[in-house]
């Protein structure tokens, strides 16, 4: 594992680093939470994978990048600048939830504001807009960069060999991630493709593949790092594959303990990546964990703000079922 | 007989067509294993058939679409599951393409023995993305058979049919039905008929015309206004392409007032065939316009509650649109 200063990022970065990774987390939890006491009816989680989601999405220009997510990327949306605020406001399927105003299920993310596109649940349907966004950047001879992710098992979906098969023709400046966690919902790896590495497959679009471990902070940011660069100077597209955890079921609707053993959620729980990168802060002198401890506390409260001023907003009126069916 | 939920009915009548016929088998996402698809309807065939019978595909509609065509053309009577209605859409190519007109293509040479099983409808929090009627889409493709059963003798019935069909049949889950609904449904060999529909209640004042979660509707809706001297005559469509023109045209005509009650949009819907059909063959045994009562003309029903509720038909809709024809 690559040390944290070797990334390159100065003391108050790598902080701001640790302060979404510790956010994505709690937040998180929070939502199982209001699940659990009946408070909303749903969540998928992106834990395992906030430690990855944070390097991939300090690479980027997010007053200007655009971002194409999927349902786990609350963390990488977080960075790109939505709020805590914004994301249990989805929860609760609010109208003010910037995401969908209460029309799409939670963890849908997304935000005009913030250039995040919203998405549909069908998996990868956003890999061919992704194109579609960077080809736009190509006509206008801007600079901007489109990411898009999805999961392994999305990954194989016919949209997404068409959208790369594009973005390889044209050189287009799009970055795809997949972000590996081994199952989808039940189904493992072995049963979903037959190659080594997902990222393989980009060769056969006439571009650079990656596969890089999601517990590897500073590997995570500087593969990005690059990937931004080539793509902002025209070098054209990426497959970039996060080996990453997923420490919980599917979603609330799942219990993963019908088929992975016990043994397997265990070993993957005690390597949790936020212990490891902990670990990296304390080891390499950005934190103490007196630090960590205060700063919890206040993401701790920073939360449980947020929660109760999106709990108290109104929800959708009946009548705005209607709204913006047609453009008026 | 047995007591059984309208799931545990499609799963022994999937089962029972298993052990008969050594060609039947059975695929889609999380469908193989210990899980038994995410609502369990394929529960514990893995173990009873294998694993070559009853597998987990990748997350690949359009191959689930395709791969039963190659299996149905060689022989097999192939089940391909669709996890949610509104992802059949990635395989509709396949579908309406290949499955759809391969016996006519080759004027019978090649047939495609298919049951693509979906759960479809709303009701459940599922926002846009897992409540969607989809029928419509399927509806109006000769070759294709478009059915849904609405109790768990029908379903069980049903699904047996469809598999010992030579077309290629949809066959649509109600997933609210799914447990909600526990019947006697005999646990010996019966089919029932994937082209007819069902009168399930005979009645003399008003003909109401429904399937799905809104045939329960209808059916509770008739009960309470018999004791208020309104009989009802009340319809399954069932077979919802091609429709049983036959048994909708005299239950419209019995009466003379008809209410076609659907879960989906007003506009384009199943029933609007229904509508045509009875004013082609009907017009002048008709006592009061065709009242139909449906979803607005939204792409689906929000996920909050509010949205939910908006859109979807109740039962107090059904009594009162029933008393406003009986006194028309
Ligand atoms: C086209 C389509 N088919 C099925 C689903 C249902 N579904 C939602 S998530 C999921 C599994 C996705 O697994 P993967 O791509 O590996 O991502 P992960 O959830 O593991 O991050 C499935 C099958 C869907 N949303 N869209």
């Amino acid at each position: 594992m690559k040390t944290l200063k070797k990334s390159g990022l100065s003391k108050e970065e790598m902080i701001q680093a640790y302060y979404e990774v510790k956010r994505g987390r709690r937040l998180d939890e929070r939502l199982w939470q209001l699940t659990r006491i009946g408070k909303t009816s749903f969540n998928i989680s992106g834990q395992g994978a906030e430690v990855a989601q944070v390097a991939m999405a300090m690479a980027f220009e997010h007053d200007k990048d655009i971002f194409l997510p999927y349902y786990r990327d609350m963390t990488a949306c977080l960075v790109w600048g939505m709020t805590s605020k914004d994301i249990i406001l989805g929860s609760f399927g609010k109208d003010a939830d910037p995401s969908s105003h209460g029309r799409q299920m939670p963890n849908h993310y997304g935000s005009k504001e913030h250039n995040i596109v919203s998405f549909a649940s069908t998996v990868s349907t956003q890999m061919p807009l992704a194109t579609g966004v960077a080809y736009a950047a190509q006509l206008e001879g801007k600079d901007y960069i489109a990411l898009t992710t999805t999961g392994e098992g999305s990954a194989n979906q016919g949209e997404v060999q068409e959208a790369m098969n594009f973005a390889g023709v044209k050189k287009l400046p799009v970055i795809f991630v997949v972000e590996n966690n081994n199952y989808a919902i039940s189904v493992p790896i072995e049963e979903q493709y037959a190659n080594e590495n997902m990222s393989d497959r980009a060769h056969g679009y006439g571009f650079e593949g990656i596969t890089v471990d999601g517990n590897d902070f500073t590997e995570v940011y500087l593969t990005f790092k690059k990937a931004v660069k080539d793509a902002r100077s025209g070098k054209g597209p990426k497959l970039i594959e996060l080996k990453v955890y997923r420490l919980t079921s599917h979603s609330a609707d799942d219990d993963q303990t019908i088929y992975r053993s016990k043994e397997d959620i265990e070993k993957m729980k005690e390597s949790d990546p936020i212990d490891v990168f902990e670990k990296q802060l304390i080891d390499e002198g950005y934190l103490t964990q007196a630090d960590m401890d205060k700063m919890d506390e206040e993401i701790r409260a920073e939360i449980d703000k947020a929660t109760d001023e999106a709990e108290a907003m109104p929800d959708s009126a009946p009548e705005s079922l209607l709204d913006e069916v047609y453009a008026k | 007989m047995a007591e059984m939920t309208y799931l545990e009915a499609i799963n022994l009548g999937i089962s029972e067509e298993m052990a008969r016929d050594e060609k039947v088998v059975i695929f889609g996402e999380d469908v193989g294993g210990d899980k038994g698809g995410v609502f369990g309807v394929t529960k514990g065939l893995a173990a009873k058939y294998g694993d070559n019978r009853c597998f987990n595909t990748p997350l690949t509609e359009g191959l689930i679409g395709g791969l039963a065509v190659g299996l149905g053309v060689m022989g097999y009577r192939a089940i391909g599951e669709f996890q949610f209605a509104d992802y059949i859409l990635p395989a509709t190519n396949q579908i309406l393409s290949e499955a759809r007109t391969m016996r006519y293509r080759t004027k019978g040479d090649w047939t495609a023995p298919i049951v693509y099983r979906t759960p479809y409808g709303g009701g459940v929090r599922g926002g846009l993305y897992h409540s969607q009627s989809t029928e419509k889409i399927f509806a109006g493709q000769p070759g294709l058979r478009v059915v849904t059963p609405s109790n768990p003798y029908d379903a069980k019935g049903m699904i047996k049919a469809a598999i010992r069909s030579d077309d290629p049949v949809i066959f649509y889950e109600h997933k609210r039905l799914y447990r909600l609904l526990k019947a006697e449904v005999p646990t010996d060999d019966y089919i029932v008929p994937i082209d007819k529909a069902n009168v399930v209640r005979e009645g003399s004042d008003i003909t109401v015309i429904s399937y799905g979660m809104m045939l329960q509707y209808a059916i509770s809706a008739a009960e309470k206004l018999a004791k208020e001297g309104i009989d009802a005559e009340v319809v399954d469509v069932r077979s919802l392409y091609p429709l049983d023109r036959e048994t909708l045209v005299n239950a419209a005509k019995k009466t003379g007032k008809i209410l076609l009650v659907t879960e989906d949009n007003k506009e384009g819907s199943i029933m609007s065939e229904i509508a045509a059909m009875i004013s082609e063959d009907a017009l002048f045994d008709l006592d009061a316009p065709i009242k139909r009562l449906a979803g607005p003309d939204a792409p689906s029903m929000g996920y909050s509650l509010t949205l939910e509720r908006e859109f979807l038909v109740n039962e107090d809709q059904v009594i009162e649109a029933m008393i406003e024809l009986a006194e028309y």
